[in-house]
């Protein structure tokens, strides 16, 4: 019984990091339709980014971070204006083609400066320490951070969508290209400032995957993959749907690892397909569409 | 000087020819009206002043400036508004964030607040926490007119604003043009609804298949005319 509970206490905080992953992926998604296939590399970039800061500067991974943030916000900015908006139009399939080439090119751009060697990022006591919940069951502080920043993201979110002029002109974006230049939107600043806010995301993301585990230069297309389960499970356009997704993800595979460690990938793959068959637009899909 | 002018203003959608050099212009404080038939192009006319169709630069002065050549989004920050065909309102945005949205690339003062547009379309402030889709018909098109004034033009060009709506309700809306006027905004109506645009214009322009095909004062035009210019 007490092995249940804990599962589900730690999927839920492995849930956290999934939707970490995915919040910046139902981001791009949500506003300016695009389905980024680098998604994953990137977070392993923002990795690479916060491991040089705190390399070169000597400093703590979540100082690094906030240092890498401004960086990361201006690469995903004039990643959108310069390259991504070319590829947006009523065809899909150039930025599926064109991501899918980014994230060849992160890929081997990483192994060529970093070389092939799986990194972690470092920061002290902090790794190891945990809190205990009485009983038997202890959650590690580094994994209940993931899940309180991963909500504080989302929060942020919503508040920049629903309270801020620059998210009403997200939405209205969004909702209807034409009509928003009308109200003169410049529609190619407004989506290179969602990308460059998705990009702030990814390295909140890239901090927790790199503090919770070894990474390198090939792990990016397994994130992608939990980041689009999630988005799918929780549906498109919600931000508390895409956590939602993310915690059922993490609580599948946790579960399943309990039941035997071999069926950790495969339960959240089957938990996405259940959705899928069950909910086929996701648990909390926006009204329209 | 007229406030606007087109000169030989020709349009495609890709290979299609929509307008074949149409020659228009309309002072400030003025109210012209553009009737024709399906597919005579006074859509595509209104959609190549605001920018979404692009045209040559010289095609259309503001105050004798060319514009042609510029993108919706700066158009719209010179004082020219569109109130879109179908209304077109953003359908996760409230009526109030619809209305607001309006005023985002507001460049020019003006005398347009929201308060202004609610003391306009009082109905609209009643409902100005609704989702736009749940609006009546009328109260939508309310809504994208009070969409456009937010940006304070100097010209409002209006799309089809009576199609699909009850006749009580036209009224209701054609009775707010007199207080826009007022503000000494110029405005285009293209109308399928003849006697409507008759009514409410200072000058006619009917299109038939991309070319002006009759000009002139509602006054003076004779129902023969009008049919001839309509039908061909």
């Amino acid at each position: 019984m007490i092995g249940l509970l804990d599962a589900i206490i730690q999927g839920i905080l492995l849930g956290g990091l999934y939707a970490l992953f995915a919040t910046g992926l139902s981001l791009m998604f949500g506003v300016m339709r695009l389905v980024n296939l680098a998604h994953g590399d990137l977070i392993v970039l923002a990795a690479f980014v916060i491991l040089a800061v705190t390399e070169k500067l000597g400093v703590d991974p979540f100082a690094a971070v906030l240092l890498a943030a401004p960086i990361l916000f201006a690469i995903g900015f004039g990643l959108q204006h310069v390259l991504l908006n070319r590829t947006l139009g009523r065809d899909l399939l150039p930025p599926l083609l064109v991501t899918f080439g980014l994230s060849i090119i992160v890929q081997n751009g990483l192994l060529q400066m970093f070389s092939a060697d799986s990194r972690r990022l470092r920061s002290g006591a902090i790794e190891t320490a945990s809190v205990s919940l009485g009983g038997d069951i202890a959650v590690g502080v580094v994994p209940l951070l993931t899940l309180v920043s991963a909500i504080a993201v989302i929060v942020a979110l919503n508040f920049i969508f629903y309270r801020t002029s620059i998210g009403r002109a997200f939405r209205a974006t969004s909702d209807d290209l034409d009509v928003a230049q009308l109200m003169g939107i410049d529609v190619n600043r407004t989506f290179a400032m969602a990308m460059g806010i998705a990009f702030v995301v990814i390295a909140i993301a890239a901090l927790y995957l790199g503090l919770r585990a070894n990474f390198d230069p090939t792990i990016g297309p397994a994130r992608l993959l939990y980041a689009f389960e999630a988005v799918i499970i929780g549906g498109l356009g919600s931000f508390w749907g895409t956590l939602a997704g993310g915690i059922i993800l993490g609580l599948a595979q946790t579960i399943g690892a309990r039941i035997d460690p071999e069926w950790q990938i495969l339960s959240g793959h089957l938990a996405f397909l259940l959705v899928l068959v069950i909910r086929p637009r996701g648990l909390f899909p926006r009204a329209i569409d | 000087m007229p406030l606007l002018s087109t000169h030989d203003l020709t349009a495609f959608y890709g290979d299609f020819q929509a307008l074949y050099g149409i020659d228009l212009s309309f002072d400030a404080g003025e109210t012209i009206a553009i009737i024709g038939a399906n597919g005579a192009g006074k859509s595509t006319f209104l959609k190549a002043i605001a920018g979404l169709i692009p045209s040559r630069p010289d095609s259309v002065l503001l105050d004798g400036h060319p514009i042609g050549a510029k993108r919706a989004a700066e158009i719209v920050k010179l004082g020219i508004a569109l109130v879109p065909e179908g209304r077109r309102l953003f359908p996760s945005l409230t009526v109030e964030e619809n209305l607001l949205i309006g005023g985002h690339g507001r460049k020019l003062p003006g005398p347009w607040t929201l308060d202004r547009v609610y003391g306009l379309f009082p109905i609209l402030k009643e409902r100005r926490a609704s989702a736009a889709p749940i609006l009546s018909g009328g109260q939508q098109q309310m809504a994208a007119i009070g969409r456009a004034l937010m940006s304070n033009p100097r010209i409002l060009l209006c799309d089809e604003i009576s199609l699909g709506l009850a006749p009580i309700v036209i009224a209701d809306i054609y009775a707010a043009l007199p207080q826009i006027k007022a503000e000494g905004t110029s405005v285009v109506l293209v109308e399928q609804d003849i006697v409507q645009a008759m009514k409410a214009a200072d000058r006619v322009y009917c299109f038939q298949e991309g070319r002006v095909s009759l000009e002139g004062r509602p006054g003076e035009l004779s129902r023969d005319q009008i049919h001839r210019a309509y039908f061909g």
